[in-house]
């Protein structure tokens, strides 16, 4: 163990999308040495992917818009299972976190005033998306890439390096989180170009690694979103909270069979996209629930004068949040009203020139165009639900962004849970990153100025090197791949967008059964820039993801947001106070239930209570809010 | 519909290496992305692609198929002969690491000499005012996706290993006209710095980074051109000359 490159930190951020880059630029400018890992290149992660924009209250459209109404239409899209101190924090912080990325050099599209302008998008009362055409993901991940090479100038000029204090460690994995008497130490992984291992020694880390879109079979998640954070997590003793929350993204393309999954952008309805069946029907007037009637219109002439007056007329039902619209779409290609491919219709020609939908949905144009040989400026785009975002994550301190349980440990973004409650909206994402990615930050430097450091045992490191030796050693094992695509098949027909009790159960059988035999995993080849070798260990997050998934998604019996129980189809309010915690005792995941915080009177007396009866209970509603 | 196909695979490390060839089903529809990866799960578990989401907007599947620089993914499999082989190889300007992947450290050298966007003092957050025509111009230059594929095709580097020390690239050249476009930066002088700290003038304006942009970025005719046109307007006018030794003048 002599040769074994270390390096040492005051942070170590895992992962390098919105949040990590976000708590990279904090951390550093609290004066802390930082090191940032990435799976990929730097700037590649699938940040890159979110096209719509990034949800503030500005009010530089509509300017009745102010954070409480954004808290409002956060908690409602999350049908109240979110923590409200994070959906408040994110509704007051998020301007400042976007008008702060134009110090940076960000250039958002404008309104007529030369302010940021703001689209529509799902769930949301104002138009509140800051974009770029529908590239604002990259436009978020190229300013912060490019922040951090502004920190790295001014290390230059005054310390005569560049990459002193913040350092990029680019296509680096990691398979450990390191502690020592109970406190974060470092982490331990490997290089994927050359197979070598590192330690890194830093009494934080912070993980920001996104999603675990991988383990289903369609989804619109790069090979990078395999739960690789919330496992590394788990294993260090954290917790996750509410996994069964997953949302499929109602608009994902499902022809041809190769770009399957692959996002539609929201942004497609925002600008008057329209949904029909194959009968030719506009079927989202069907799908409008009880709680949404009020502020979604139910007839298409309502529907079509909104675009053009917002104030007199309800919105248009395509609009309402993404699960809602993917059940719909689920039960419309169900009753056989789908395409021969198993989608719908998204129709944005006959509301937009051909002019304009280029100038607005840019990417989109191209990418049906190249990809599917589709123009969607003349014909409509065939869509179906694709595996997206998971709403549950590590659970976390709201105002720290400190993983509960686990000293030195921080998690922002996709990873963490709690913020978006059963099912985030679109543009929520993009400013959740900023946000908490943000307070990760300076969480993270007030536990170092008060901690130091925490050194790393021999037997630790040992520990971390045998697991990553150890699918070289072994032959005649199952390989990679094949256990992998068997997850998704199981992920993807027991544990998908309709879930029963008898198929979860299925389900965990058979996930365990996978992780038995994912042990005995043997990987051919060399340890230089191996895949089969990477998949191994994604494989294993995977496993552990899924596990937590399918357990609580059978414990919750009602269905909510981005869980839908076939046999408990209500919404069902006693539910409603319940957090679902997973955690990893070594062999297998356990999950308990725990009380979610209640909403205090503040929060609480922001909504007519007549909206609240719809979600709360009695007693609930007697009380008024926690304080 | 599936069939099979000729896939030719460039296979190796820097050291060494050779084309192999495979045989290997596609389906309707797939790129060339898609077979590389059939490949890599049923006969060469070890081959090494870099990618990531599979949607042209990453730019991590770079390489070069039948010799063009092209994202993998966005290169459809139907656009080639039913007989045709298809032959990938590694980005020729960049060092190989392993078959299909290379060592693209250079140009993250390189973004780190460009002087970063300076925001002016007195506008505080929030208070900037800014025309959707002006932002515009900078906006085509940030919708590069990085795959470097501009910076492989450039006969600048591509088979002159000595210039990489003195040449950033159309990449660069797009992201010093950005800033140099963009409304609010500050830092002045970027063309001329362009010119002569970052081998602008090496181009000859050939544009065959135009050619492979994924993006479609008019590389040449809105960057590279308008930026030595400037350079050249200051550095030959005399009286221009003669202003910028009298006084400071606004750089250019």
């Amino acid at each position: 163990m002599t040769d074994l490159e270390t390096h040492s930190y005051d942070v170590l951020v895992i992962g390098a999308g919105g949040a990590g880059l976000r708590a990279a630029v904090e951390a550093r400018e609290a004066g802390l040495r930082v090191a940032i890992i990435c799976k990929s290149l730097f700037g590649k992660a699938h940040t890159v992917m979110a096209e719509g924009g990034a949800a503030a209250s500005m009010g530089n459209v509509n300017d009745n818009d102010n954070w409480m109404v954004h808290f409002r239409d956060t908690m409602r899209g999350g049908k109240f299972l979110n923590h409200y101190r994070m959906a408040e924090l994110h509704a007051k912080e998020a301007p400042d976190r976007i008008w702060e990325l134009e110090t940076w050099g960000a250039l958002f599209d404008r309104t007529k005033e030369g302010k940021i302008s703001q689209r529509n998008f799902g769930g949301h009362e104002y138009p509140r998306l800051a974009h770029v055409g529908d590239r604002t993901g990259l436009e978020l991940i190229r300013t912060m890439q490019q922040k951090i090479v502004a920190l790295q100038q001014k290390d230059g000029e005054q310390y005569g390096s560049m990459e002193s204090n913040i350092k990029v460690f680019a296509e680096l994995t990691i398979t450990d989180i390191l502690k020592e008497n109970g406190k974060v130490s470092g982490a331990y992984g490997y290089w994927r170009e050359t197979g070598a291992e590192v330690l890194f020694e830093a009494p934080t880390v912070i993980i920001a690694t996104g999603g675990v879109g991988k383990t289903f079979k369609i989804t619109s998640n790069s090979w990078e979103g395999t739960g690789d954070g919330h496992a590394l997590a788990l294993k260090a003793g954290a917790n996750l909270v509410d996994m069964e929350f997953l949302q499929f993204h109602p608009t994902g393309m499902v022809w041809p069979p190769s770009v399957r999954g692959i996002l539609v952008t929201e942004s497609v309805r925002g600008e008057g996209g329209v949904l029909t069946n194959t009968l030719g029907e506009r079927f989202m007037f069907k799908y409008i629930p009880d709680v949404f009637k009020s502020i979604y219109a139910d007839n298409e002439a309502e529907a079509d004068r909104w675009y053009t007056d917002q104030d007199n007329n309800r919105r248009p039902p395509e609009l309402l949040p993404r699960d809602e619209v993917a059940r719909a779409i689920n039960s419309e290609v169900k009753a056989g009203r789908g395409t021969e491919h198993g989608g719908v219709y998204l129709d944005v020609s006959k509301r937009l020139s051909a002019e304009v939908i280029k100038k607005r949905l840019p990417s989109m144009w191209h990418q049906f165009y190249e990809l599917a040989g589709v123009d969607i400026t003349k014909e409509p785009m065939e869509v179906g639900p694709t595996c997206h975002y998971v709403m549950g994550g590590v659970e976390v301190d709201p105002d720290t962004a400190a993983a509960v349980g686990v000293p030195g440990l921080f998690a922002a973004g996709e990873v963490a849970g709690g913020m978006h409650g059963s099912n985030r909206l679109g543009g929520n994402s993009l400013t959740d990153l900023l946000v908490f990615g943000r307070r990760a930050g300076i969480g993270a430097a007030q536990y170092v100025k008060s901690n130091g450091s925490n050194p790393v045992s021999q037997g630790a490191i040992q520990g971390a090197a045998a697991k990553i030796q150890a699918p070289f050693d072994r032959e005649g094992g199952e390989n990679s791949y094949s256990l992998h695509a068997e997850l998704q098949e199981v992920a993807h027909n027991l544990v998908g967008i309709i879930r029963t009790a008898s198929e979860l159960e299925e389900a965990i059988a058979k996930i365990a059964d996978i992780r038995k035999r994912s042990a005995n995993v043997s990987v051919s080849g060399g340890r230089k820039f191996n895949p089969g070798f990477h998949l191994a260990f994604d494989l294993d997050n995977m496993l552990l993801v899924a596990e937590s998934t399918a357990k609580s998604a059978l414990l919750r019996q009602e269905s909510r947001g981005g869980h839908t129980r076939d046999d408990f189809p209500g919404m069902n309010n006693k539910w409603r106070q319940i957090n679902h915690i997973s955690s990893f005792d070594g062999t297998q995941v356990n999950v308990r239930e725990q009380a979610l915080p209640a909403l205090p009177k503040e929060l609480f007396d922001l909504f007519d209570v007549h909206e609240l009866e719809k979600y709360m209970t009695s007693e609930e509603i007697a009380k008024g809010g926690s304080n | 519909m599936a069939r099979m196909i000729n896939l030719r695979i460039w296979r190796g490390d820097a050291k060494d290496g050779a084309l192999q060839d495979v045989q290997v089903e596609a389906n309707e529809g797939e790129v060339v992305l898609d077979v590389i990866h059939r490949v890599q799960a049923t006969q060469m578990g070890d081959l090494a692609v870099r990618w990531n989401c599979k949607a042209g907007k990453c730019g991590s599947c770079s390489m070069e198929i039948n010799g063009k620089p092209r994202l993998a993914c966005m290169t459809q499999v139907a656009s080639y002969g039913d007989e045709e082989t298809i032959t990938v190889t590694p980005l020729r300007a960049f060092p190989v690491i392993k078959d299909l992947v290379t060592d693209v450290s250079f140009n993250y050298k390189k973004a780190m000499e460009i002087p970063a966007y300076a925001h002016p003092d007195e506008l505080a957050p929030g208070q900037a005012r800014m025309e959707q025509v002006d932002v515009e111009r900078s906006q085509e230059f940030r919708k590069c996706i990085e795959c470097f594929l501009c910076q492989d095709t450039c006969h600048v580097i591509r088979d002159h290993e000595e210039n990489k020390k003195s040449f950033a690239g159309p990449r660069f050249f797009i992201r010093i006209a950005e800033l140099d476009m963009h409304p609010l930066d500050k830092l002045k002088n970027r063309k001329r710095t362009a010119q002569e700290e970052h081998g602008l003038g090496m181009c000859n304006i050939t544009k065959c980074c135009t050619e492979v942009c994924p993006e479609h970025i008019r590389i040449t005719d809105n960057a590279i051109i308008p930026m030595k046109e400037r350079v050249v307007d200051i550095k030959y006018d005399p009286a221009r000359w003669l202003g910028s030794k009298i006084r400071r003048r606004e750089g250019i």
